[in-house]
């Protein structure tokens, strides 16, 4: 371009046009790196502030060593995901992966079950009273380097010998009968949610743990959660303030999701052992429906407050450690699944603690109380965040946290009053997958977070939440050590749970009496068998 | 193009052009540069399209830190080069690898989700649109001015007719 140009030296105007990018270039420079200081300045200064420590769960321990027998006692829907998490797929479910990821290669499951760590256990038994499922579990497992056999009963299991530990996965009913059975014979128990079906088995199960050497765990998954020490560090750290009230909210709005299962064409009173199922549940011939869809009836389930308010209690009672409301009110119906459940499809349970603290800024006398409100449908699927509420500040609480300054906050006064903080944006932001995050995140990050799919990233892959709880259970049992969901949270989610559904079939206030460690009587009731009576409402 | 006779307004146009991409790499490079704590993962984790799991490979823990550092440094390279003309065909080049991994996590394919986008795009998107552009500046005469190169190009010349 400068060919024309004959003169051997460069000339002032040559050099000025050389050199004339460079100003711009600086600017832009300058202009970059102070606006990115600027926000730096501002962001520690905030953080500075708030003090958080975003802190990931410790690993759980070593899983070498011989292997741990484990016994599956109902292998039903969720039954099968236990197995799966433990590294026991059936065959079924393998070639239906195979054939989805030909049809679709982006479908991870398949690959992220390979990838599996392996937890160096052998499923040696199995024990459902539908012949399909039993007959499923055999041909899928018996391998080379696997065994399992058959058990009728769960009391032929524990006799044989053959377990070291059991995964209880039947119906509500049947969960305190075989764990406290299994905990007297010491062999270690993973027990799903609820605990326990009525108040005095929840007392026993308490008593059976206590006296047992093995290692009980609830099957409380959330509590895997790679956010909640860091939730736990907010509210140490009084960044909320005194919390006066928690929503928790559970949302469905599909057959599936209202417990409306597949009733399996080979159901029949020759594949199914009836009374085994019914155990001490109302005599009642054999039916299809109440097997298949157990959770429909107070006979066999635990309605929503049982079923799924006990996931968001014991996640909010793993960060603030507040145990058993005081008093419980609970209202609702059937108004969308009329089809002759007696278990309500809309429950809000009211829980309230007068006297729980999360600590305070302002002036003595307001810092006490609290209720948590578990609101449910069965007919909307809307995504409520779990929010707690404090003077200071609010918390969306999950996989991914968020922090927002209440904009009358008295320990953030200051900041608020230099305008410092924008009260619609987090300012303190937490996703285990991006790293920490912060008030002044960009609109990228803030956007990829709100999506909340990266929570379930460690180190990069996906893991399945249930397969971490497993994994910690195993490690007690191998290397010792309290279980984070043991029979302390599991006892306090019990009585909680039933102070709820108590509350909803009375259509009264239950109470706590806390000294007496018992739920205050009420006249002209067994507690126990309004819990059981299999009616909607029983007052 | 030595025998094309380019108009001032035509030089000027394409000047600009390269000026602007690196005035808007450079920007890019230095607010990441100054902030510690971005990384690129949350980008490459969400990716969507065909090459998904080479982008989640990449952002995992071993791999995310040199990722992050040879996307600050490639910004930063681009930038500087485009604007104050140093290599201009050779930055021209990178820059373009560098959009054509971005696009490819996020391609503006339909069915998959538009996210970030302010605004809407079927199959070309202002990263693409961005590579066009830079293979302009990689086949025409943009060094006119505003360009060391202009200098270095000069001394050579010069060389070659004395």
């Amino acid at each position: 371009m400068s060919d024309n140009k004959s003169s051997w030296k460069w000339s002032r105007r040559d050099i000025l046009k050389g050199l004339s990018g460079i100003p711009f270039l600086g600017t832009v420079w300058w202009a970059g790196a102070s606006f990115s200081k600027n926000i730096q300045k501002e962001k520690s200064k905030i953080l500075e502030s708030l003090n958080i420590d975003a802190v990931l769960p410790p690993p759980t321990g070593s899983m070498s060593g011989d292997p741990v027998r484990v016994g599956i006692i109902g292998f039903g829907i969720r039954g099968n995901q236990l197995c799966r998490a433990l590294g026991f797929a059936t065959k079924s479910w393998l070639s239906d992966m195979k054939e989805s990821v030909s049809a679709n290669p982006q479908d991870t499951r398949l690959n992220e079950f390979l990838d599996q760590e392996n937890l160096n256990v052998k499923l040696t038994a199995v024990s459902d009273v539908f012949d399909v499922q039993a007959e499923i579990a055999l041909d899928s497992f018996n391998t080379d380097t696997n065994q399992i056999r058959r058990y009728r009963t769960y009391e032929e299991m524990l006799d044989s010998g053959n377990v070291d530990a059991v995964i209880i996965a039947t119906p509500d009913h049947w969960h305190a009968p075989i764990a406290i059975a299994a905990l007297h014979a010491d062999v270690h128990v993973y027990v799903e949610k609820p605990m326990t079906h009525n108040i005095t088995e929840t007392y026993a199960l308490r008593e059976a743990t206590l006296n047992s050497k093995a290692v009980l765990m609830l099957g409380h998954q959330h509590r895997q959660t790679q956010s909640f020490l860091t939730a736990q560090d907010i509210i140490n750290k009084n960044v909320l303030g005194h919390v006066s009230l928690i929503q928790a909210n559970t949302n469905r709005n599909s057959d599936n999701g209202a417990w409306q299962y597949h009733i399996h064409e080979k159901a029949s009173p020759q594949t199914i052992d009836w009374n085994l199922f019914l155990g001490n549940a109302p005599n009642v011939s054999f039916n299809k429906e109440h097997f298949f869809r157990w959770r429909k009836w107070w006979a066999y389930g635990s309605g929503l407050s049982g079923d799924l308010m006990t996931h968001d209690y014991d996640r909010i009672n793993c960060v603030l450690n507040m145990g058993i409301p005081k008093s419980v009110i609970t209202s609702g119906g059937i108004y969308t699944h009329r089809d002759g459940r007696n278990v309500p499809d809309v429950m809000q349970i009211n829980m309230d603690y007068p006297d729980f603290s999360t600590g305070s800024t302002q002036e003595q006398g307001k810092e006490k109380g609290m209720t948590l409100v578990y609101s449910a449908t069965l007919g909307n699927q809307y995504d409520r965040n779990t929010i707690l509420m404090g003077h200071d500040g609010t918390m969306h609480l999950g996989n991914r946290l968020a922090v927002y300054i209440d904009p009358r906050s008295t320990r953030f006064a200051d900041l608020l009053e230099d305008n410092n903080i924008d009260v619609s944006v987090p300012v303190y932001e937490y996703d285990p997958a991006a790293g920490e995050l912060d008030g002044i995140t960009s609109a990228t990050s803030r956007y990829f977070a709100n999506k909340g799919l990266l929570w379930t990233y460690r180190d990069g892959k996906r893991v399945d939440s249930t397969f971490l709880h497993l994994r910690e259970w195993l490690s007690c049992i191998r290397n010792g050590g309290k279980p984070s969901c043991g029979i302390k949270e599991g006892f306090e989610e019990a009585i909680t749970a039933h102070m709820g559904s108590l509350s909803y079939k009375l259509g009264r206030r239950i109470e706590w009496d806390a000294g007496k460690e018992e739920i205050v009587s009420v006249p002209g009731y067994d507690l126990d068998e309004v819990l059981l009576a299999n009616v909607e409402r029983v007052a | 193009m030595k025998n094309v006779k380019y108009t001032k307004w035509q030089l000027f146009s394409l000047v600009l052009l390269r000026v602007f991409i690196g005035w808007h790499f450079l920007y890019e490079g230095v607010i990441k540069l100054y902030n510690p704590s971005w990384t690129a993962k949350s980008y490459l984790l969400t990716s969507q399209g065909f090459m998904k799991s080479f982008y989640v490979w990449m952002a995992g823990d071993s791999f995310i830190s040199v990722v992050d550092t040879i996307m600050v440094a490639g910004l930063l390279v681009v930038g500087v080069g485009l604007m104050a003309g140093i290599m201009t065909r050779w930055v021209a080049v990178a820059g373009s690898i560098i959009l054509l991994l971005l696009y490819l996590a996020h391609p503006a394919l339909p069915g998959l989700s538009s996210g970030l986008s302010a605004g809407n795009y079927w199959l070309i998107n202002n990263n693409l649109i961005e590579i066009a552009a830079l293979m302009v500046i990689y086949q025409f005469p943009v060094s006119y001015y505003f360009s060391l190169e202009f200098i270095f190009k000069k001394e050579k010349s010069t060389e070659q007719t004395v």
